[in-house]
Parts: C-alpha cells; structure tokens; sequence
C-alpha cells in the first residue's frame, strides 16, 4: 500500500503543501502537517514542499504482462445515422502524431452493418489498417454486441493504446471493454502525449469542473492503454482520398439471443441540439426571463447556424428542455464561438463552458462573474443587444 | 424488488473557489455534499419501490466522514444504507472502485434494479457504473432521463436514454443496471421526522475484508492507472469589455467574430 510520509523533524510548518492539494487532505497539527484518508497519492504537495519533507511511497508493480506484445495506435472509428463523428477523424490525426513518436502503425477499428464507406473515410484520414467487424446485430450501438466485437479484436490482435471519442456512445461502450479487459481507462481527455523515457501514453484531463488539470498513466503491468478524449480538442486533420490501407476482418463471435437489450425507437428531439458537434453555441440564461423570451436566442442562432444552449437556471425554471443545458449537471460543450446572453456564468456553468475558443458575454450586470473569462463582454440588456447583434450579423453575411 | 443506489460524497463545488495569488483550488472549508446525480439515482429508487414494491438499499464508498450522505438517504426514505470504508480502497481509480462496489453490492445478496448518478462531478468520468454493471454481469443503461415501465414478472424494463440528438427508447432484461441524468425526476427533500430518523441510525460500516475484497485488486494497488501529476490550468486571459455606444460596441463586436473565421 502506497504511503504519504511527512517528516515532522523537517516540516516547519509552512503550510505551502495546504494549498497544493487538491483533495483537501493536508491539515495542520502542532504546526506540523499531517495528512487524512482523503490522500489518493497524486503527489502534488511533494513538489511544492520547499524542505523536502514530504515524500510518497509507492509500492512497485511487478511488470506481469510482457508489454513488447502490445502494438500499434488504435482508433475506434464511431458512426452515428449513416456518417462517421468527427471525432474519430480528430483522433486519427492526433492518433498519427502518437503513432510516430512510437514508430507503430495508426489503425481504424469499426463495426455496423455494412461499414464499407467508413472503412475507406479512416483510411483517407490516415489509418493504414482498419479491424472491421459487420454483422446485422452490429446495425446500431448497442453495449453488448459492440464491447463483444471490441474485446474479441483487442485480445486477438494487442494494441498499445486505444482511442475513444467521449461522446455518449464512447463512455458507454469504453467502460464495458476496459473492464471486461481489465485495462485503464482515462475518461475525457484533452491532451495526448507520449513520455520520451518510458514510451508510455501521458494522458491529459480536466477534473472538479476543469479547475485542476491531472496527468494520468497506465502501469505497465496493464495493457492497452484506453482514453476517451473530448470531441473538438484536436483539429480536424486533411483527408487524402489517394491514401491506401489494409483491411482485417474478424467475424462477430455472438448471437442475438445474448444480447440483452433491444433498441424499440428513436425519438429525434423536436428541436436539433447537438451541442457536441456545434460549432457556435447561442445559450441563454436566467435574464431571459421566460420561455416564449428563448426566441430572442433561437432567432440569433439560426442567423448563424448556431445550436441552442442554456444555463441551469433557465433549464429549471422549465424555459427551455433540459437537453440544452450546459454545464456541471448537463452537457460540456467546446465550440469555436460561445454566446452567454444573460447568464451571470457561476462556476458550474463556466465548468461545461470555459474551455470554447471565443467566448461572448453579454449581460446587464456589468459584476457578473461571466465577464471575467468572456474573450469580448458587453454590458447591456439582451433584448436590445441581441437583436442589434442579429440584424449585424444578418447583413455581414447577406443572409 | 430490491433496488441498489451507489452513491458518492463529493466537494460541494459551489464553495470551491480559486485563490488569485497561488492559482490553486482552496479547499478550506468546502462543504461536502452527496453527488447530485446521485439525489436523482435515490430519488428514482423511492419511486420505483413505490411503484412496485421492494427495497432501496444504499451504498457509498469514502472515509468515514461520506456517512453523511446515507444519513440523508435515510433521512428521505431509503430502507438501508452501507458505508463501505476502509484505508485499503485509497488510491482507487474507476476500476478498482467499480470492483469495489461490485463485491459490496454482492455482499449485500445483489440486486434487481441498480441505480448511480451518470457521473459524480468530481471525477467526471461516468465509468464505475460500466464498469460495475459489467463485472455483475448484467446490462447496463446509461443516460436514462425516463424509466418508462418495469415488468416485475417478466424481468424486463424499459427506459428512454438521452442521446446527442434525441432519445433512444430501450428495453432490457432484469436485473440491470441504470444510470441517470438530471431530467428524469425531482428529488424530494427529507421529512422533519425522516431527519431524526436518520440522525439516530445506526449505520453498518464494511471494509475490504467484509466485502471479501482481494486486496490486490482494490485501492492503488489494484489501479491501472495513476495520477502522475496534479496542476491548475492557466487562468483564461480575455475579460475585455467593449466599451462605449451600443451603436459603436455591436459592429466592433462582430469585427472581432468575423475577423476568427470561425463564423461561416
């Protein structure tokens, strides 16, 4: 068992180590510190301790597997209603940049019905193998069928790492596939790297609302190393149609009979939301004022081509569905251009928000909290703003 | 039925805060709550044991401390509650735990009905409920924002999970475990009665040798992965308010967007 030892004679009470820890389980007593149950060992306050009485204790794994099996860069290649999601052609470029530093292969893995179209659009975005498993059962997601096919590749054929777009579909399936594996699985990264010592993945992720950053790695008596990465952290990477791959077919080793859930129907929501794929997001808050008021934000977004967000308190005060909420309760959102109209931006919503490229404030109260971290804040009421910011827009681009 | 919730204690983020000079998270004094799509699992729990009868048993796994959590369980109606604590489990990454949880939710004889919070807003990772559903070897539903009906005899239930652009409506075989978002019910708050209640409870601790836990595969021990590094993103720069004439701030404003090429 691993063990944070603070050396008393050393400490002097500093406190420095108090701040660092972003657990909250430094405390001091006798002007010493010590440390509580909520320790998970990261580490941090080793590095701030300007005495060098603190140290960590780790207990060294043994290196059980033979790690030299596991190869090769593996993307899984996610397709939604007949068209692959663009974070699986973003994971291929940044999977290319992993795949070279390692001197391995960058492969696509995709499973449906008929995927033949998908196959050829992960080549043209850079996989030189794809792993492909059809099968009528494989016609729509399901987490049997698919973590079934998924582990039945992964054993068979040993990847290094494999990538996941964090999208609805991805954090279902990849927990089901890192356990069945019992691999570790970094959830909702944004950032890929790889150490130059060991070769291992450095992974990269937000935690508590994205106000700590944490670098994760896997041990290596644990392979392949799974993330699921944030859709929209990486660019979209070219698309060479001229590009040319292997193709690997493995056949699904399961029978409907096992599957345990059937999908009976979709539902299309009565308005598109998809906050995942916008590009812009026009999202209204509480100085919207009341439900039949949203058009003010509907009338802008449509002028852009805009989804449709909303805060919290918009969301409960039952204005707008709860499927456009952004933020801690809801939906994390990183579009390239995000529009705050009455929304005073409380850490909650700043949690699933404040990662977007360029951020538009646009508030009464010139205090609220939004406007610290608004790329551009104006300070006025909505209904006279936006609707200037519209009729702008609307001849800007002629539409 | 008996219904499981797993439930988790989190830092009540609305009282984190940021101090300005080290950029780092001051945790001094921060509340803890229970995980609040876990108040929906709970919530969902009652009424499905009203509905069709049964049990709601709850489970939590923390320091000693996380018994909070279960007294407001309690306090709004949940029959049992289990405090799964010990300093082995320390270090837990989403693997460890789920195995964690698995072996307590084994322990306490299994479920039909398991509920959990989509994520807990900590972590963020929305993996232990995967990750338990798979080791009990049932199906898992993630997303749900409806349980639409459950069919006791037949040991089936069907759900509406929240997708990206609509809902997906989904039948499952029982026992199955369900993950929940914010939209699928309100939760209700504790009777004044339920509060004593729950203040005088007695509540049953377990640890990793209760749970018959192999203590290679819990805590840090049993992780894959570990925490390598700890640090504060940079502060977002930008704060820039245009100022002047709304005649004059509106057309600078759509300069600046027009000028990102990011508006097509």
């Amino acid at each position: 068992m691993a063990r944070l030892l603070i050396d008393q004679e050393t400490c002097t009470g500093c406190e420095a180590c108090i701040p660092s820890c972003p657990f909250g389980a430094l405390s001091m007593k006798d002007r010493i510190a010590v440390v509580d149950e909520k320790c998970t060992f990261c580490g941090a306050c080793v590095d701030v301790c300007p005495v060098t009485a603190i140290t960590l204790e780790k207990d060294e794994k043994a290196v059980t597997i033979d790690t030299s099996a596991y190869k090769d860069v593996w993307i899984f290649v996610e397709h939604e209603q007949g068209k692959v999601s663009s974070v699986s052609f973003e994971l291929l470029g940044e999977g290319r940049k992993l795949a070279d530093v390692l001197g391995c292969k960058l492969c696509g893995f995709v499973f449906g019905k008929e995927v033949e179209e998908f196959v050829k659009e992960a080549i043209a975005y850079g996989a030189e193998k794809v792993y492909v498993t059809e099968s009528p059962l494989l016609e729509y997601y399901r987490t049997d069928p698919f973590a079934c096919a998924a582990v039945n590749l992964i054993r068979k054929y040993k990847p290094e790492i494999v990538l996941f777009g964090a999208t609805v579909q991805g954090r279902d399936f990849a927990g089901t596939v890192a356990t069945t594996l019992e691999a570790g699985l970094t959830a909702d990264c944004t950032g890929l790297d790889i150490d130059p010592e060991t070769k291992y993945l450095k992974q990269t992720r937000p935690a508590f609302g994205g106000n700590i950053m944490a670098t994760i790695l896997d041990y290596p008596n644990y392979r392949p190393q799974m993330s699921t990465v944030r859709p929209k952290v990486f660019p979209m990477p070219a698309r060479d149609g001229s590009r040319t791959g292997e193709v690997i077919r493995e056949s699904l080793p399961m029978t409907e009979d096992q599957i345990r859930t059937k999908v009976l129907e979709f539902i299309k929501g009565a308005e598109a939301v998809n906050l995942a794929d916008a590009e812009i997001i026009v999202s209204g808050g509480r100085g919207i004022g009341n439900a039949e008021n949203f058009k003010v934000i509907r009338e802008l977004a449509s002028v852009l081509g805009a989804a449709v967000g909303a805060s919290r308190a918009a969301v409960d005060a039952g204005w707008i569905p709860y499927e456009h909420q952004v933020g801690q309760t809801g939906r994390t959102v990183r579009p390239k251009i995000y529009i705050a109209c009455g929304i005073s931006g409380s850490i909650q919503h700043q949690a699933g928000m404040k990662t977007s490229d360029i951020i538009v404030a646009i508030n009464k109260d010139p205090e609220a909290p939004i406007f610290k971290i608004a790329t551009y804040g104006v300070v006025g009421d909505l209904f006279t703003v936006i609707p200037m910011v519209k009729e702008e827009f609307k001849k800007r681009l002629g539409r | 039925m008996k219904i499981v919730v797993c439930v988790k204690q989190v830092p009540d983020t609305t009282d984190v805060k940021i101090n300005p000079e080290t950029n780092t998270l001051v945790r001094e004094g921060v509340a803890s709550i229970t995980n609040p799509f876990d108040e929906f699992a709970i919530e969902e729990g009652l009424r499905t044991k009203e509905k069709y009868g049964g049990e709601v048993h709850v489970i939590t796994m923390g320091p000693p401390q996380a018994i909070e959590v279960l007294k407001n369980a309690l306090a709004v109606g949940c029959d049992k509650v289990y405090l799964v604590s010990d300093k082995a489990f320390a270090g837990a990454d989403t693997l460890a735990t789920a195995y964690a949880v698995t072996k307590t939710i084994e322990h306490i004889g299994g479920a039909d009905l398991i509920f959990c919070g989509k994520q807990a807003i900590d972590g963020d990772t929305a993996q232990v409920g995967p990750g338990v559903a798979t080791r009990l070897g049932i199906p898992q539903l993630t997303y749900v924002c409806k349980v639409r009906e459950i069919h006791v005899e037949q040991k089936k239930v069907v759900v509406e999970r929240m997708m990206e652009n609509g809902r997906e409506v989904v039948e499952s075989s029982l026992p199955a475990l369900i993950t929940v978002v914010k939209d699928i019910n309100e939760p209700r708050l504790p009777s004044l009665l339920g509060i004593k209640k729950a203040a005088k409870a007695q509540i049953p601790t377990l640890s990793a040798k209760d749970i018959n836990a192999d203590e290679n595969r819990i805590g840090l021990k049993g992780s894959p992965t570990w925490v390598t590094k700890v640090f504060t993103p940079e502060a977002r720069g930008g704060g820039e308010v245009l100022k002047g004439e709304l005649t004059d701030v509106v057309p600078l404003l759509i300069n600046k967007l027009m000028d990102s090429k990011f508006i097509k």
